[in-house]
Protein backbone atom coordinates (compact mmCIF):
# COMPACT_ATOMS: atom_id res chain seq x y z
CA UNK A 1 0.00 0.00 0.00
CA UNK A 2 1.56 3.25 -0.93
CA UNK A 3 0.87 6.59 0.28
CA UNK A 4 -1.09 9.29 -1.54
CA UNK A 5 1.43 10.72 -3.77
CA UNK A 6 2.00 14.07 -6.02
CA UNK A 7 4.59 13.78 -8.95
CA UNK A 8 5.89 17.01 -10.48
CA UNK A 9 8.71 19.06 -11.69
CA UNK A 10 8.35 21.77 -9.46
CA UNK A 11 7.03 21.78 -5.69
CA UNK A 12 6.85 24.84 -3.92
CA UNK A 13 6.30 25.42 -0.35
CA UNK A 14 4.02 28.08 1.00
CA UNK A 15 1.59 29.85 -1.15
CA UNK A 16 1.75 33.46 -0.47
CA UNK A 17 2.91 36.10 -2.95
CA UNK A 18 6.76 34.34 -3.16
CA UNK A 19 5.13 30.68 -4.03
CA UNK A 20 3.04 31.91 -5.89
CA UNK A 21 5.05 34.33 -7.94
CA UNK A 22 6.98 31.50 -8.48
CA UNK A 23 4.39 28.69 -9.13
CA UNK A 24 2.80 31.30 -11.70
CA UNK A 25 6.31 31.63 -13.82
CA UNK A 26 7.54 27.91 -13.52
CA UNK A 27 4.06 27.08 -15.16
CA UNK A 28 3.59 29.18 -17.31
CA UNK A 29 6.72 27.81 -18.89
CA UNK A 30 5.25 24.50 -19.47
CA UNK A 31 6.29 22.96 -16.05
CA UNK A 32 4.23 20.41 -13.95
CA UNK A 33 3.83 22.52 -10.47
CA UNK A 34 2.29 21.51 -7.52
CA UNK A 35 2.00 24.38 -4.15
CA UNK A 36 1.70 22.48 -0.46
CA UNK A 37 0.58 25.37 2.21
CA UNK A 38 -0.07 24.53 5.44
CA UNK A 39 -3.09 27.02 5.93
CA UNK A 40 -7.24 26.24 4.50
CA UNK A 41 -6.62 28.75 0.90
CA UNK A 42 -3.73 30.02 -0.62
CA UNK A 43 -2.71 33.69 0.01
CA UNK A 44 -0.12 33.21 2.87
CA UNK A 45 -0.41 35.32 5.45
CA UNK A 46 -0.37 38.96 3.24
CA UNK A 47 -3.36 38.01 1.01
CA UNK A 48 -5.11 35.76 3.57
CA UNK A 49 -8.91 35.10 2.10
CA UNK A 50 -8.02 36.91 -0.81
CA UNK A 51 -8.53 34.11 -3.44
CA UNK A 52 -12.27 35.08 -3.02
CA UNK A 53 -12.56 38.76 -1.67
CA UNK A 54 -9.58 40.14 -3.26
CA UNK A 55 -8.67 42.68 -1.18
CA UNK A 56 -6.46 44.25 -3.28
CA UNK A 57 -5.85 44.81 -7.09
CA UNK A 58 -2.32 43.10 -7.29
CA UNK A 59 -3.98 40.22 -5.20
CA UNK A 60 -6.25 40.14 -8.01
CA UNK A 61 -4.23 40.38 -10.75
CA UNK A 62 -2.17 37.58 -9.45
CA UNK A 63 -4.95 35.18 -8.05
CA UNK A 64 -6.13 35.58 -12.11
CA UNK A 65 -2.46 34.35 -13.52
CA UNK A 66 -2.51 31.64 -11.02
CA UNK A 67 -5.70 30.37 -12.16
CA UNK A 68 -5.10 31.18 -16.28
CA UNK A 69 -2.39 28.21 -15.54
CA UNK A 70 -2.34 24.66 -14.74
CA UNK A 71 -1.12 24.28 -10.85
CA UNK A 72 -1.71 21.95 -8.59
CA UNK A 73 -3.18 23.15 -5.21
CA UNK A 74 -2.51 21.23 -2.28
CA UNK A 75 -3.82 23.27 1.13
CA UNK A 76 -3.79 22.43 4.19
CA UNK A 77 -0.97 20.52 4.32
CA UNK A 78 2.11 20.68 6.64
CA UNK A 79 5.85 19.57 5.64
CA UNK A 80 7.23 17.66 8.18
CA UNK A 81 10.43 15.24 6.67
CA UNK A 82 12.07 14.70 3.76
CA UNK A 83 12.47 10.98 3.81
CA UNK A 84 14.98 10.76 0.54
CA UNK A 85 15.96 13.27 -1.82
CA UNK A 86 13.52 14.77 -3.94
CA UNK A 87 10.66 14.18 -1.81
CA UNK A 88 9.12 15.45 0.66
CA UNK A 89 6.46 14.03 3.32
CA UNK A 90 3.39 16.49 4.36
CA UNK A 91 0.62 15.29 7.09
CA UNK A 92 -2.84 16.72 5.81
CA UNK A 93 -6.10 15.76 7.75
CA UNK A 94 -6.57 12.54 6.01
CA UNK A 95 -2.85 11.58 6.72
CA UNK A 96 0.65 11.58 4.96
CA UNK A 97 1.22 12.16 1.27
CA UNK A 98 4.48 11.98 -0.69
CA UNK A 99 5.53 15.22 -2.47
CA UNK A 100 7.98 13.83 -5.62
CA UNK A 101 9.70 16.88 -7.50
CA UNK A 102 12.74 17.39 -9.45
CA UNK A 103 13.47 20.80 -8.44
CA UNK A 104 11.77 22.90 -4.79
CA UNK A 105 11.07 26.47 -4.56
CA UNK A 106 10.60 27.66 -0.69
CA UNK A 107 8.43 30.39 -0.35
CA UNK A 108 7.76 29.48 3.52
CA UNK A 109 7.79 33.47 4.65
CA UNK A 110 8.15 34.82 7.73
CA UNK A 111 6.32 35.14 11.45
CA UNK A 112 6.18 37.99 13.90
CA UNK A 113 8.80 38.80 16.38
CA UNK A 114 7.27 38.35 19.79
CA UNK A 115 8.72 39.74 23.16
CA UNK A 116 8.37 38.58 26.28
CA UNK A 117 7.07 41.09 28.75
CA UNK A 118 5.23 41.03 32.00
CA UNK A 119 1.53 39.89 31.35
CA UNK A 120 2.36 38.74 27.50
CA UNK A 121 1.61 35.33 28.17
CA UNK A 122 -2.17 36.41 29.29
CA UNK A 123 -5.09 35.66 26.65
CA UNK A 124 -5.94 38.69 24.03
CA UNK A 125 -2.40 39.77 23.90
CA UNK A 126 -2.03 38.89 20.28
CA UNK A 127 0.30 39.50 17.35
CA UNK A 128 -0.03 42.31 15.35
CA UNK A 129 -1.12 40.28 12.53
CA UNK A 130 -1.88 37.76 14.93
CA UNK A 131 -5.50 39.87 15.75
CA UNK A 132 -5.49 40.79 12.08
CA UNK A 133 -5.84 36.92 11.00
CA UNK A 134 -8.17 36.21 13.25
CA UNK A 135 -10.33 39.04 12.37
CA UNK A 136 -9.95 38.05 8.68
CA UNK A 137 -11.36 34.75 10.06
CA UNK A 138 -14.24 35.94 11.74
CA UNK A 139 -13.64 36.93 14.83
CA UNK A 140 -15.88 40.03 15.26
CA UNK A 141 -13.81 43.21 16.27
CA UNK A 142 -16.67 45.81 15.76
CA UNK A 143 -16.38 47.89 19.12
CA UNK A 144 -13.74 46.13 20.72
CA UNK A 145 -10.83 48.48 22.39
CA UNK A 146 -7.47 47.63 20.33
CA UNK A 147 -3.82 48.85 21.54
CA UNK A 148 -1.70 48.01 18.32
CA UNK A 149 1.76 48.06 19.33
CA UNK A 150 5.47 46.70 18.96
CA UNK A 151 7.21 47.51 15.47
CA UNK A 152 7.12 47.62 11.89
CA UNK A 153 4.99 48.74 8.84
CA UNK A 154 2.71 45.98 9.81
CA UNK A 155 1.19 47.79 12.92
CA UNK A 156 -0.09 50.52 10.47
CA UNK A 157 -1.44 48.39 7.97
CA UNK A 158 -2.98 45.84 10.86
CA UNK A 159 -4.71 49.34 12.66
CA UNK A 160 -6.17 50.49 9.49
CA UNK A 161 -7.87 47.10 8.82
CA UNK A 162 -9.11 46.69 12.58
CA UNK A 163 -10.31 50.15 12.78
CA UNK A 164 -12.48 49.79 9.06
CA UNK A 165 -13.90 46.50 10.88
CA UNK A 166 -14.68 48.50 13.65
CA UNK A 167 -12.70 48.15 15.85
CA UNK A 168 -11.74 51.44 18.21
CA UNK A 169 -8.03 51.10 18.12
CA UNK A 170 -7.13 53.48 20.61
CA UNK A 171 -3.22 53.91 19.98
CA UNK A 172 0.01 52.89 17.53
CA UNK A 173 2.74 52.02 19.94
CA UNK A 174 6.06 51.78 17.47
CA UNK A 175 9.03 51.66 19.20
CA UNK A 176 11.35 53.43 16.90
CA UNK A 177 12.10 56.73 17.32
CA UNK A 178 10.68 60.01 15.50
CA UNK A 179 14.32 60.42 14.07
CA UNK A 180 14.45 57.10 12.16
CA UNK A 181 10.96 57.20 11.13
CA UNK A 182 11.73 60.46 9.55
CA UNK A 183 14.66 59.18 7.89
CA UNK A 184 12.58 56.41 6.38
CA UNK A 185 10.06 58.75 4.90
CA UNK A 186 12.79 60.52 3.63
CA UNK A 187 14.18 57.25 1.68
CA UNK A 188 11.07 56.13 1.06
CA UNK A 189 10.37 59.64 -1.18
CA UNK A 190 14.51 59.27 -2.88
CA UNK A 191 13.34 55.54 -3.53
CA UNK A 192 9.91 56.89 -5.44
CA UNK A 193 8.15 54.39 -3.50
CA UNK A 194 5.72 55.42 -1.32
CA UNK A 195 4.69 52.47 0.49
CA UNK A 196 1.14 51.42 1.61
CA UNK A 197 2.14 51.88 5.13
CA UNK A 198 3.61 55.51 4.71
CA UNK A 199 0.75 56.56 3.10
CA UNK A 200 -1.74 54.70 5.51
CA UNK A 201 0.41 56.91 8.27
CA UNK A 202 -0.60 60.33 6.53
CA UNK A 203 -4.37 59.24 6.29
CA UNK A 204 -4.30 58.56 10.29
CA UNK A 205 -2.75 61.68 11.19
CA UNK A 206 -5.09 63.99 8.64
CA UNK A 207 -8.37 64.93 10.69
CA UNK A 208 -11.24 64.22 8.27
CA UNK A 209 -14.91 64.50 8.45
CA UNK A 210 -14.89 60.46 8.57
CA UNK A 211 -11.59 59.47 9.97
CA UNK A 212 -11.00 60.54 13.80
CA UNK A 213 -7.42 61.10 14.17
CA UNK A 214 -5.38 58.01 14.97
CA UNK A 215 -3.10 58.63 18.02
CA UNK A 216 0.11 57.39 16.49
CA UNK A 217 3.27 57.32 18.95
CA UNK A 218 6.76 56.77 18.38
CA UNK A 219 9.28 56.11 20.67
CA UNK A 220 6.92 53.93 22.89
CA UNK A 221 5.74 50.46 23.48
CA UNK A 222 3.83 48.88 25.96
CA UNK A 223 6.41 47.28 28.86
CA UNK A 224 3.46 45.80 30.64
CA UNK A 225 0.12 43.61 30.01
CA UNK A 226 -2.64 43.24 33.26
CA UNK A 227 -5.22 41.16 33.64
CA UNK A 228 -6.98 38.53 36.09
CA UNK A 229 -7.60 35.79 33.69
CA UNK A 230 -7.34 37.79 30.39
CA UNK A 231 -5.78 41.19 29.31
CA UNK A 232 -8.18 44.72 30.47
CA UNK A 233 -5.49 46.92 30.69
CA UNK A 234 -1.62 47.81 29.28
CA UNK A 235 0.89 49.98 30.89
CA UNK A 236 2.74 52.27 28.16
CA UNK A 237 5.87 53.92 28.04
CA UNK A 238 7.11 56.86 26.14
CA UNK A 239 9.72 59.30 27.18
CA UNK A 240 10.20 58.29 30.53
CA UNK A 241 6.54 58.47 31.01
CA UNK A 242 4.20 55.80 32.11
CA UNK A 243 0.67 55.41 31.77
CA UNK A 244 -2.17 52.94 31.69
CA UNK A 245 -4.47 52.10 28.79
CA UNK A 246 -7.98 49.70 29.21
CA UNK A 247 -8.27 47.35 26.45
CA UNK A 248 -9.71 44.42 25.20
CA UNK A 249 -6.64 43.37 23.04
CA UNK A 250 -3.10 43.73 22.44
CA UNK A 251 -2.25 43.72 18.77
CA UNK A 252 1.95 43.55 19.76
CA UNK A 253 4.55 42.35 17.46
CA UNK A 254 8.18 44.00 16.61
CA UNK A 255 8.28 43.25 13.10
CA UNK A 256 8.77 40.05 11.47
CA UNK A 257 11.40 36.71 11.56
CA UNK A 258 12.47 34.23 8.74
CA UNK A 259 10.35 31.23 8.46
CA UNK A 260 14.12 28.99 7.93
CA UNK A 261 13.22 25.60 10.06
CA UNK A 262 12.69 23.93 6.21
CA UNK A 263 15.26 25.16 4.58
CA UNK A 264 17.47 24.29 7.20
CA UNK A 265 16.48 21.03 7.56
CA UNK A 266 16.99 20.52 3.79
CA UNK A 267 20.75 21.05 4.49
CA UNK A 268 20.73 24.73 3.20
CA UNK A 269 23.31 27.56 4.69
CA UNK A 270 22.02 30.01 6.70
CA UNK A 271 23.08 33.45 7.41
CA UNK A 272 22.14 36.14 9.41
CA UNK A 273 18.89 34.14 10.17
CA UNK A 274 18.18 34.50 6.23
CA UNK A 275 18.23 31.79 3.51
CA UNK A 276 20.76 32.38 1.91
CA UNK A 277 20.74 32.53 -2.19
CA UNK A 278 22.43 33.37 -5.55
CA UNK A 279 21.37 35.70 -8.11
CA UNK A 280 19.03 33.19 -8.90
CA UNK A 281 17.58 32.84 -5.99
CA UNK A 282 18.93 29.31 -5.61
CA UNK A 283 20.54 28.30 -2.16
CA UNK A 284 23.46 26.46 -1.32
CA UNK A 285 21.74 23.43 -2.47
CA UNK A 286 21.17 22.00 -5.79
CA UNK A 287 17.62 22.55 -7.75
CA UNK A 288 16.59 23.93 -3.83
CA UNK A 289 15.55 27.54 -4.32
CA UNK A 290 14.08 30.35 -2.06
CA UNK A 291 12.31 33.58 -2.72
CA UNK A 292 10.25 35.91 -0.06
CA UNK A 293 10.54 36.82 3.61
CA UNK A 294 12.47 33.43 4.26
CA UNK A 295 15.67 34.77 2.24
CA UNK A 296 15.10 38.28 4.12
CA UNK A 297 12.55 40.56 5.22
CA UNK A 298 11.91 42.71 2.28
CA UNK A 299 7.90 42.90 1.88
CA UNK A 300 5.23 42.57 -0.73
CA UNK A 301 7.18 43.77 -3.99
CA UNK A 302 10.65 41.71 -3.11
CA UNK A 303 8.56 38.90 -2.17
CA UNK A 304 7.27 38.64 -6.03
CA UNK A 305 9.97 39.41 -7.76
CA UNK A 306 11.88 37.54 -6.00
CA UNK A 307 9.55 34.44 -6.63
CA UNK A 308 9.52 34.84 -9.91
CA UNK A 309 12.86 34.96 -10.32
CA UNK A 310 13.12 31.65 -8.90
CA UNK A 311 10.12 30.16 -11.27
CA UNK A 312 11.95 31.26 -14.30
CA UNK A 313 14.78 29.76 -12.97
CA UNK A 314 13.46 26.58 -12.26
CA UNK A 315 12.61 26.19 -16.04
CA UNK A 316 16.29 27.44 -16.86
CA UNK A 317 14.50 30.66 -18.36
CA UNK A 318 18.11 32.59 -16.82
CA UNK A 319 17.63 35.14 -19.57
CA UNK A 320 14.29 36.34 -18.61
CA UNK A 321 15.56 36.25 -15.03
CA UNK A 322 18.20 38.59 -15.25
CA UNK A 323 15.45 40.93 -16.84
CA UNK A 324 14.27 41.56 -13.24
CA UNK A 325 17.20 41.91 -11.25
CA UNK A 326 16.97 45.44 -11.37
CA UNK A 327 13.42 45.67 -9.87
CA UNK A 328 15.10 43.24 -6.90
CA UNK A 329 17.83 45.46 -6.30
CA UNK A 330 15.40 48.46 -6.17
CA UNK A 331 12.82 46.47 -3.97
CA UNK A 332 16.03 45.39 -1.76
CA UNK A 333 17.45 48.74 -0.97
CA UNK A 334 14.15 49.77 0.02
CA UNK A 335 14.06 46.74 3.00
CA UNK A 336 17.85 47.65 3.65
CA UNK A 337 16.32 50.67 4.53
CA UNK A 338 13.13 49.32 6.33
CA UNK A 339 15.29 47.10 8.47
CA UNK A 340 17.40 49.72 9.75
CA UNK A 341 14.42 51.61 10.26
CA UNK A 342 12.55 49.50 12.61
CA UNK A 343 15.78 47.75 14.50
CA UNK A 344 14.74 47.43 18.18
CA UNK A 345 16.39 48.97 20.81
CA UNK A 346 17.95 47.99 23.59
CA UNK A 347 15.27 49.11 26.42
CA UNK A 348 13.27 46.23 25.26
CA UNK A 349 15.84 43.67 26.51
CA UNK A 350 14.52 44.79 30.01
CA UNK A 351 11.29 44.94 29.85
CA UNK A 352 10.95 40.74 31.43
CA UNK A 353 10.90 40.67 34.47
CA UNK A 354 12.66 37.47 36.74
CA UNK A 355 9.55 35.66 36.90
CA UNK A 356 8.26 36.27 32.99
CA UNK A 357 7.70 33.39 31.09
CA UNK A 358 10.05 33.50 28.00
CA UNK A 359 9.30 29.87 26.59
CA UNK A 360 5.27 29.80 26.70
CA UNK A 361 5.16 25.88 25.47
CA UNK A 362 7.32 24.97 28.35
CA UNK A 363 6.73 27.87 31.16
CA UNK A 364 10.24 29.10 31.16
CA UNK A 365 11.02 32.48 32.93
CA UNK A 366 13.54 34.65 32.24
CA UNK A 367 15.67 34.07 35.09
CA UNK A 368 15.69 30.37 34.42
CA UNK A 369 17.52 31.47 31.32
CA UNK A 370 19.65 34.03 32.47
CA UNK A 371 21.74 31.71 34.21
CA UNK A 372 22.94 30.26 30.82
CA UNK A 373 25.10 30.92 28.47
CA UNK A 374 23.92 29.13 25.60
CA UNK A 375 20.40 28.12 23.90
CA UNK A 376 21.74 24.60 24.18
CA UNK A 377 22.40 24.28 28.01
CA UNK A 378 18.92 26.16 28.19
CA UNK A 379 16.96 23.97 26.01
CA UNK A 380 19.23 20.90 27.89
CA UNK A 381 18.32 22.38 31.01
CA UNK A 382 15.25 23.71 31.04
CA UNK A 383 13.37 22.75 28.03
CA UNK A 384 13.48 25.88 26.46
CA UNK A 385 12.04 25.77 22.33
CA UNK A 386 11.39 22.27 22.93
CA UNK A 387 7.77 22.35 23.88
CA UNK A 388 5.45 22.10 19.93
CA UNK A 389 6.11 25.37 18.62
CA UNK A 390 9.77 24.29 18.76
CA UNK A 391 11.30 27.41 19.25
CA UNK A 392 9.50 29.52 16.83
CA UNK A 393 7.96 31.63 19.19
CA UNK A 394 10.41 32.29 21.79
CA UNK A 395 13.76 31.29 19.45
CA UNK A 396 13.52 35.00 17.96
CA UNK A 397 13.04 36.27 21.46
CA UNK A 398 16.19 34.84 22.93
CA UNK A 399 18.01 35.40 20.05
CA UNK A 400 17.30 39.27 21.13
CA UNK A 401 17.56 38.92 24.57
CA UNK A 402 20.46 36.99 24.85
CA UNK A 403 22.34 36.64 21.45
CA UNK A 404 21.61 32.88 21.43
CA UNK A 405 21.44 31.92 17.82
CA UNK A 406 19.22 28.78 17.26
CA UNK A 407 20.57 25.19 16.84
CA UNK A 408 20.29 22.55 14.25
CA UNK A 409 16.81 21.46 13.16
CA UNK A 410 15.74 17.77 13.73
CA UNK A 411 12.75 16.18 11.87
CA UNK A 412 10.25 16.49 12.22
CA UNK A 413 9.85 20.40 11.83
CA UNK A 414 6.40 20.98 12.98
CA UNK A 415 4.38 18.32 15.36
CA UNK A 416 2.52 15.60 13.56
CA UNK A 417 0.74 13.18 14.66
CA UNK A 418 2.77 9.51 15.73
CA UNK A 419 1.12 7.76 13.04
CA UNK A 420 2.36 10.39 10.62
CA UNK A 421 5.53 9.34 11.74
CA UNK A 422 5.05 5.98 11.92
CA UNK A 423 4.49 5.94 8.21
CA UNK A 424 8.12 7.66 7.67
CA UNK A 425 9.34 4.58 6.72
CA UNK A 426 9.46 3.14 3.31
CA UNK A 427 6.90 0.15 3.01
CA UNK B 1 -22.36 26.41 -0.36
CA UNK B 2 -24.33 27.77 2.52
CA UNK B 3 -23.11 31.61 4.13
CA UNK B 4 -23.07 30.55 7.70
CA UNK B 5 -22.36 27.41 9.52
CA UNK B 6 -23.26 25.96 13.10
CA UNK B 7 -20.75 24.43 15.82
CA UNK B 8 -20.78 23.68 19.67
CA UNK B 9 -17.97 25.07 21.72
CA UNK B 10 -18.50 24.11 24.95
CA UNK B 11 -21.84 23.10 24.65
CA UNK B 12 -22.53 26.15 23.61
CA UNK B 13 -24.04 26.42 19.44
CA UNK B 14 -22.10 29.06 17.93
CA UNK B 15 -23.37 30.39 14.17
CA UNK B 16 -20.08 31.54 11.93
CA UNK B 17 -19.97 32.76 7.93
CA UNK B 18 -18.77 29.86 6.40
CA UNK B 19 -14.69 29.97 6.17
CA UNK B 20 -14.91 31.13 9.92
CA UNK B 21 -12.06 29.25 11.40
CA UNK B 22 -12.43 27.66 15.21
CA UNK B 23 -10.33 30.20 17.08
CA UNK B 24 -12.49 32.90 16.01
CA UNK B 25 -15.56 31.11 16.78
CA UNK B 26 -14.51 30.47 19.96
CA UNK B 27 -13.55 34.04 20.99
CA UNK B 28 -17.02 35.26 19.44
CA UNK B 29 -18.36 33.27 22.27
CA UNK B 30 -16.26 35.67 24.84
CA UNK B 31 -14.17 32.52 25.69
CA UNK B 32 -10.64 33.33 25.99
CA UNK B 33 -8.78 30.38 27.54
CA UNK B 34 -8.21 28.10 24.74
CA UNK B 35 -6.45 26.12 27.11
CA UNK B 36 -3.85 25.71 30.38
CA UNK B 37 -0.33 26.17 29.94
CA UNK B 38 1.81 23.17 31.61
CA UNK B 39 1.68 25.38 35.41
CA UNK B 40 -2.06 26.14 34.91
CA UNK B 41 -1.76 29.87 32.82
CA UNK B 42 -4.45 30.10 31.04
CA UNK B 43 -3.54 30.81 27.32
CA UNK B 44 -4.76 31.63 23.89
CA UNK B 45 -3.83 32.59 20.20
CA UNK B 46 -1.08 34.55 19.44
CA UNK B 47 0.02 34.19 16.07
CA UNK B 48 -3.36 33.74 14.29
CA UNK B 49 -1.34 31.72 11.52
CA UNK B 50 -0.67 28.38 13.44
CA UNK B 51 3.13 28.53 14.29
CA UNK B 52 2.49 29.24 18.38
CA UNK B 53 0.24 26.26 19.26
CA UNK B 54 -1.19 28.53 22.31
CA UNK B 55 -4.89 27.60 20.07
CA UNK B 56 -4.60 24.24 20.57
CA UNK B 57 -8.46 22.87 21.53
CA UNK B 58 -10.54 19.25 21.06
CA UNK B 59 -12.05 18.83 17.94
CA UNK B 60 -14.55 16.00 17.55
CA UNK B 61 -12.58 14.33 20.49
CA UNK B 62 -9.33 14.78 18.60
CA UNK B 63 -6.86 17.21 21.05
CA UNK B 64 -4.66 19.22 20.47
CA UNK B 65 -6.02 20.68 17.25
CA UNK B 66 -5.12 24.16 16.35
CA UNK B 67 -8.20 25.98 16.06
CA UNK B 68 -6.51 28.86 13.76
CA UNK B 69 -5.51 26.59 11.42
CA UNK B 70 -9.47 24.75 11.22
CA UNK B 71 -12.26 26.10 9.25
CA UNK B 72 -15.50 25.61 10.73
CA UNK B 73 -17.73 23.05 9.87
CA UNK B 74 -21.56 22.28 10.71
CA UNK B 75 -22.29 20.01 13.64
CA UNK B 76 -18.73 20.36 15.08
CA UNK B 77 -18.02 20.04 18.43
CA UNK B 78 -15.00 21.96 20.52
CA UNK B 79 -14.02 21.74 23.94
CA UNK B 80 -11.71 24.62 25.11
CA UNK B 81 -9.16 23.25 28.31
CA UNK B 82 -9.91 26.44 30.02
Amino acid sequence: MGKPHHVCDVLVVGAGPAGLAAAWRAAESGLRVSVVDDNPAAGGQIWRGAQVKPSSPEAQAWFERIRSVDIQMINGARVFQQPEAEMLLAETSEGVCELKYESLVLGTGARERFLPFPGWTLPNVMGAGGLQALVKTGLPIEGKRVVVAGSGPLLLAVAAYLRRRGADVLLIAEQASSLRLARFGVGLLKSEKLSQAWTLKKEFSRKGATTQRLRYLSGCWVAEAHGNERLERVTLVRGGKRWQIACDYLACGFHLVPNVELAELLGCEIDRGCVSVDEFQQTTMPHLFAAGEATGIGGLELSLVEGEIAGLATANKHDAARKLFAIRDKQRKFADLLNRTFALRDELKYLAAPKTIVCRCEDVTFERLRAHSSWRSAKLQSRCGMGPCQGRVCGAAVEFLFGWRAESVRPPVLPVRVESLLSDGRE
Amino acid sequence: MPETVTLVVNGVSVEMPAGSMVSAAILKLGLTTFRQSVTGEPRGPICGMGICFECRVTIDDEPHCRSCQTVCRDGMDVRTDG
